[in-house]
């Protein structure tokens, strides 16, 4: 079941085409990341998930409703740009935030302390957000985004600009919050956060999607039957069946080497033929990372891929 | 509605709470009187205590004298010109005079000097005590004896009436109504440009902190923008009546507890007597404030509103205050050209054309009609001018908001009229 249905939505800036005909579904309860290198469009669709800025066509329905008014409620946003009022104090500000997300003062005061609580904030309650160091204001820029509860939390580039310290107990407090039910999108064009987080990726590059399912389907699908093997006395000789790509020494007397196989053959059959000509240590599968795939795809390296 | 209701709350209370708001409502209907009171004072010691100057005179002519007063002391001084400059440029004589043999009929070539450029009125002066003696002469001449000449001088001062549709009728006073016009005027000038530069610095600091696309997710652009126009216009207003309300008590504790005559801080120049002062006091009491002071507020809050989404507008295109300058002219123009008419038009002909027009066109509307306001003016006139405000506004707020919902979001964008144009045909 999905909490938000993106369909067909596209949106021009006087020459500039921001999104073309981008569709996606966004399941319940999953880590969603969207993906795509700047300028690719992302800001653009959150905008418009967020109701800043209208699609030229296209629909969104959340819950199965169309997008309105009343599901500002029911959304968390932490933009790319992103600030605080400096001469507010902490508290002001958070229940402002929260009073303009539709809680009222009394919920929007006691939520805030407790989150406040929770991130060992507490004491910053009464300060000004001008005397508060980086990190501390970031904490308080989190809080403000989930607060209120949101079913939908949509985080844009959450990490840049985090500590690492901070970037970790934000992880932790979105995995805590995904397993509480919260559906979580997260725009990033950094893959290492996408490996750890994200159950299901979308990828738009240059206004359209060019990539869309869940982390394993997607891996799965950019299979290429690349094999590390690692072995000892001797060395693996190319056949037939298989290429060597690539062969390095890595101490202790073994050796490592990349093959290339069919992706649809039976893997066990390489294996036979290996170990007719080496000891073998290890036989491992490369999967291609986030990374690798995000890289060939903005590339164009995979023109044939694209479509898949 | 409600959100709206949110935005305004917040710029009131941060405003509000502010060290600087307390001091500078407190502190101005301090300084203001204290100032003018101070600056009357000094004016009139000096008054007081001039020295009587030296004033070299060479005089050619037999028809004019020059007779020493409290100012001058006249120091004849022989000719010819060159030598009686020389002499004058040596002493630490006041000024030289030169009257040489002139025509009754066209007396020129009478000449000033002095070593620093004479004020206006100074010259006038002499030109005053000539021109009397001259004619004088020339009533001598025509057969008048002087008694008849001491009879022709009489004193007449006109008292002046305001008389209303229902026949009732108010003593008016023109330096009265002239001080009301003015302090009115000036004042919607000076509020305009104070709240309206604080609502562009506020969009403008939103915009740096980066907060405003948060707040954006959660309200609309123009709600936003509305909202923080209205907080403005609300500390101004508070501020306004705590204004009103000191200045109040301070006039009533003043007069009765050190019995200051109002009329004294006009300073000694007008020489009021004590009957014309008694009259300003008259008018002032008497003047329509019930009428003054609700219309005060009108053309305070419409043309601030007015101007102050023009302001936001501005604010909202730009990244730094800086960057503002370039589109402050168009919006400044407007409000200059109603200082400038006030002077030029309504202080000369309160009712004549360019008076009226001014007082009818929005943008210029709120400072001129406060300035005509005092000389009063039909009631037709004044709906008309407000009728016009209101739409004057509500276009203004319309237009401020179409650039606003745009320039928000925009970051390091080099933003130039052209642009400005793009974004108010941009669609949502």
């Amino acid at each position: 079941m999905s909490i938000l249905s993106v369909n067909n939505i596209s949106k021009s800036y006087s020459e500039h085409q921001a999104l073309s005909d981008v569709s996606m579904e966004i399941p319940q309860g999953t880590i969603f990341g969207l993906l795509g290198p700047n300028g690719a469009g992302k800001t653009t669709l959150i905008r418009i998930i967020n109701q800043i800025i209208e699609a030229d066509s296209g629909s969104i329905h959340f819950n199965g409703t169309p997008l309105n008014a009343d599901h500002i409620r029911e959304i968390g946003y932490l933009p790319e740009e992103r600030g605080l009022y400096k001469k507010m104090k902490v508290g002001e500000q958070l229940i402002y935030l929260g009073q303009l997300r539709g809680l009222s003062y009394r919920e929007a005061a006691s939520r805030g302390k407790s989150w406040c609580d929770k991130l060992e904030i507490r004491d910053w309650w009464t300060k000004k957000i001008e005397d508060l160091s980086k990190g501390m204001a970031q904490k308080i820029q989190f809080i403000a985004t989930i607060m209120h509860e949101p079913k939908l939390i949509i985080l844009d580039e959450p990490f840049s600009g985090f500590d690492p310290v901070n970037a970790n107990l934000i992880k932790d407090e979105i995995l805590e919050l995904r397993d509480k039910g919260s559906t979580i999108i997260f725009s990033t064009h950094r893959m290492e956060s996408v490996e750890q987080l994200c159950d299901h990726i979308a990828m738009i590059n240059r206004s359209q999607k060019i990539l869309d399912g869940s982390k394993q389907e997607v891996r799965e699908q950019y299979r290429d039957g690349s094999f590390y093997v690692e072995y000892k006395s001797g060395e693996v000789q190319p056949s037939g069946d298989y290429q060597v790509l690539e062969t390095e020494e890595i101490g202790r007397g073994l050796k490592k080497s990349l093959l290339q196989y069919n992706p649809d053959a039976n893997p066990n059959d390489l294996l036979k033929q290996l170990i007719t000509q080496v000891e073998i240590h290890s036989f491992v599968e490369r999967i291609p990372s986030m990374n690798d795939i995000f890289i060939s795809l903005v590339k164009g390296e995979n023109p044939d891929l694209v479509e898949a | 509605m409600n959100k709206i209701f949110l935005v305004i709350q917040r710029e009131f209370m941060t405003r509000v709470k502010k060290k600087s708001f307390l001091l500078a409502t407190i502190l101005v209907p301090l300084i203001f009187p204290a100032v003018i009171g101070i600056m009357a004072y000094i004016k009139k010691q000096e008054e007081e205590n001039k020295e009587q100057e030296v004033v070299y005179l060479l005089n050619e002519s037999d028809l004019v004298t020059f007779d020493d007063s409290d100012r001058y002391q006249y120091n004849v001084v022989d000719g010819p010109l060159d030598s009686a400059k020389a002499a004058f440029a040596k002493s630490d004589a006041f000024a030289l005079i030169y009257v040489p043999s002139i025509d009754m009929e066209s007396p020129s070539g009478i000449a000033f000097y002095a070593k620093s450029s004479p004020g206006l009125t100074l010259v006038r002066g002499f030109e005053r005590d000539i021109e009397r003696q001259i004619r004088d002469k020339k009533l001598t001449l025509a057969g008048l004896t002087e008694d008849q000449l001491d009879q022709l001088k009489t004193e007449v001062s006109i008292t002046s009436f305001n008389i209303t549709e229902s026949g009732d009728e108010k003593k008016s006073d023109a330096s009265s109504t002239f001080w009301i016009s003015y302090v009115m005027g000036f004042l919607i000038y000076i509020f305009l440009f104070a709240y309206g530069s604080q609502v562009m610095q506020g969009v403008i600091e939103e915009k740096s902190s980066k907060i405003v696309e948060v707040i954006v997710s959660t309200v609309r652009p123009f709600q936003m923008m509305v909202g923080k126009v209205v907080g403005v216009a609300s500390v101004g207003i508070v501020q306004l009546i705590i204004w009103i309300l000191l200045m109040g008590v301070f006039w009533t504790v003043s007069i009765s507890l050190f019995g200051i005559d109002p009329g004294q801080t006009q300073g000694a120049a007008n020489q009021m007597t004590e009957a014309q002062s008694n009259e300003f006091f008259a008018v002032m009491t008497q003047a329509n404030w019930l009428q003054i002071i609700p219309l005060f507020f009108f053309y305070f809050l419409g043309g601030y509103l007015l101007y102050g989404a023009l302001f936001a507008a501005v604010g909202s295109a730009v990244d730094t205050p800086a960057d503002a300058q370039q589109f402050m002219m168009p919006i400044m123009l407007p409000i200059i050209i109603s200082l400038m008419g006030l002077f030029m038009f309504v202080f000369e002909e309160p009712d004549g054309g360019p008076s009226f027009w001014l007082s009818i066109i929005p943008f210029t509307s709120p400072i001129v009609m406060m300035g005509r306001i005092g000389f009063g003016v039909p009631a037709w006139e004044i709906a008309l001018s407000m009728i016009l405000l209101v739409g004057g506004f509500i276009f203004t707020l319309w237009l401020a908001g179409r650039i606003y919902r745009i320039g928000i979001l925009m970051h390091g964008t080099k933003v130039n009229y052209k642009v400005l144009a793009k974004w108010l045909t941009m669609k949502n």
